[in-house]
């Protein structure tokens, strides 16, 4: 990026200008919702009034499930991705050849500024599918000139002895993958040594500082956040740099905003809230101000790599992955956080809620660590009750502990499944 | 004189006793002595083998936590006041047991006891210096 924050507004500004005009032209859905708040395109002067416009959500998208909210007819689409709907039908997204190209771009853009270079070689170990990380990562290195091995999820054998046969530099999956990898390569006896391994690009869950630091340290490489969402594109909307100080946001084409969940008012620049998107270029499905359920912070100040663009904190967790028990918000990440810190554990856990009588009851489920087994029960429930208690001083709740055999809480080859909520069943 | 003592972290579900003593079972590892401590959630089973370092490897293979704890087996009067006796020498000595429990089968006329304790060596040497009789590792596990 050689453009100033200033030249940078200008060319948001420009291009949001253009987006509005497009989508109430082309969307009826937007032209209703518009026109429902008086809202003509004309009427956008500065970067500012977007805090005008009306949210989309991913209710939206299911609502007019599955091209309803398409900008271009079938013709020109190229390609369609959908996001796995947990719940009923999924969230569909079509990209143009235009869209393809620049997301193509954008993700050669993040990786060569994470430090992935022509010569390296990117053993792509996310899902290819309908989901976006696998071609998001695949077309992003392969633009790049990166030599990629599209080995998509699953059978941690033969990913272990690719990753030494080709001599894969580069490993991009889910953080909770490239652990389950680190441990198998553990149990098979693979040596370190054996593979060439320098960096990996982890995403597509929220993940922590500390596993992170696992991560690096288990498998002995740099590990890099990236973020990304399939109705925004897919991965590479963001990502970090080798300072791993927050992911620069690719904001010339995805203007980002930080509102209060609650009430849908943008918060001043610096403060915590959920992010929003607006695709300022996108031609498929361009989206006014999504609201991605991610929590996040923006930091607009320089980075220490040069790289001028925005940056966003680490996801500490989403909106709608929060846990309320016993009207406390609980982020997954905040325990994740408490057992990697102790150590005590190994970093899979399972965090299940259930309800006896009217009141919560949060019980975390957490594999011993070998180092740590003692045969005798007190010792055993020391170490349940340290991790309790480290729990109650961040969570401000108490949390049952309970020890599980090794292995036996699920590894998972995709997104992580890390909470088991029984209430809903009730 | 240190006996090896077998330690399996088990989960309070049904089968996982059950699936040790298949996996010893199958691999004819006879079990000398046993017990379970436990909790409300899981428990740790205790066992003394006639083939200890062949039982751990196949546990942990198995995906078992197990460890291998040093522990000293003591012949104990079988009589009224027996066991008292024998804790009573340990006592102005300050050795703290951890935990004990009872051989089903005999050496002699004598019950057979294990006993956890911190300072194994210390106990040992206490104990023979007392006259009672501590059995060797090979004695316990050939019993």
């Amino acid at each position: 990026m050689t453009k100033t924050r200033d030249e940078l507004k200008e060319l948001q500004l420009a291009r949001l200008k253009s987006l509005v005009k497009r989508v109430y032209e082309r969307v009826p859905f937007y032209r209703k919702k518009l026109d429902a708040i008086g809202f003509t395109p004309e009427k956008l002067k500065s970067l500012a009034d977007i805090k005008h416009l009306p949210f989309t959500t991913k209710q939206d998208l299911r609502d007019n499930y599955p091209f309803g909210l398409f900008a271009v007819g079938q013709e020109e689409l190229v390609r369609i991705h959908a996001s796995s709907g947990t719940t009923g039908k999924p969230t569909v997204v079509g990209y143009t050849k235009n869209d393809i190209d620049l997301w193509s771009d954008l993700m050669a853009r993040s990786l060569q500024n994470a430090g992935v270079t022509a010569r390296d070689v990117v053993h792509n170990a996310y899902g290819y599918g309908l989901f976006t990380g696998g071609l998001g990562f695949h077309y992003g290195a392969e633009r790049l000139g990166a030599t990629v091995v599209p080995i998509s999820g699953g059978n941690s054998k033969r990913q272990l002895m690719l990753l030494e046969d080709f001599g894969a530099t580069i490993l991009t999956c889910t953080p909770s993958y490239a652990l389950h990898l680190a441990e198998e390569m553990v149990e098979l006896g693979i040596s370190r040594e054996r593979l060439k391994l320098r960096m990996g690009i982890f995403g597509a869950e929220p993940w922590s500082e500390e596993l992170r630091a696992k991560i690096e340290e288990k498998l002995k490489i740099k590990a890099i956040d990236v973020y990304g969402l399939s109705e925004i594109m897919g991965p590479g909307v963001a990502m970090e740099c080798q300072e791993q100080k927050g992911l620069h946001i690719n904001e010339d084409h995805f203007l980002p905003e930080i509102i209060d969940p609650e009430t849908g008012e943008v918060l001043p620049e610096g403060e915590q809230g959920e992010l929003v998107i607006t695709t300022l270029t996108k031609e498929g499905i361009p989206l006014l101000r999504y609201r991605t359920r991610d929590i996040t912070t923006l930091n607009p100040e320089p980075c220490a790599c040069g790289n001028n663009l925005i940056r966003m904190e680490r996801v500490t967790g989403r909106s709608d992955d929060m846990l309320i028990i016993r009207g406390v918000n609980v982020f997954p990440s905040q325990i994740e956080t408490v057992l990697l810190s102790l150590g005590y554990t190994e970093p899979h856990y399972m965090i299940v809620v259930d309800k006896k009588g009217a009141l919560d009851q949060l019980e975390v489920w957490v594999e011993l660590s070998e180092q740590f087994f003692s045969d005798e029960i007190k010792r055993l429930e020391q170490w349940e009750k340290k991790v309790a208690q480290e729990l109650y001083t961040v969570l401000n709740i108490n949390a049952k502990v309970r020890l599980v055999e090794p292995r036996t809480i699920p590894r998972s080859e995709g997104k992580a499944k890390r909470i088991w909520d029984k209430r809903d069943l009730k | 004189m240190i006996v090896q003592q077998l330690s399996v972290f088990l989960e309070n579900k049904s089968g996982r006793l059950a699936r040790v003593t298949e996996i010893l079972g199958e691999n004819n590892i006879n079990i000398r002595a046993l017990s379970i401590a436990d909790t409300t959630d899981f428990g740790i089973l205790r066992l003394i083998v006639n083939k200890p370092f062949e039982a751990y490897n196949l546990l942990k293979a198995e995906q078992f936590m197990v460890s291998l704890t040093d522990v000293i087996a003591v012949e104990v009067p079988d009589s009224p006041g027996g066991l008292a006796g024998v804790l009573r020498t340990l006592e102005p000595h300050h050795i703290n047991i951890e935990y004990l429990y009872a051989f089903v089968e005999k050496s002699s006329d004598d019950a057979l006891v294990v006993f956890r304790v911190e300072e194994v060596e210390k106990a040992i040497k206490i104990l023979t210096e007392n006259g009672i009789k501590v059995l060797k590792g090979s004695e316990v596990y050939s019993l």
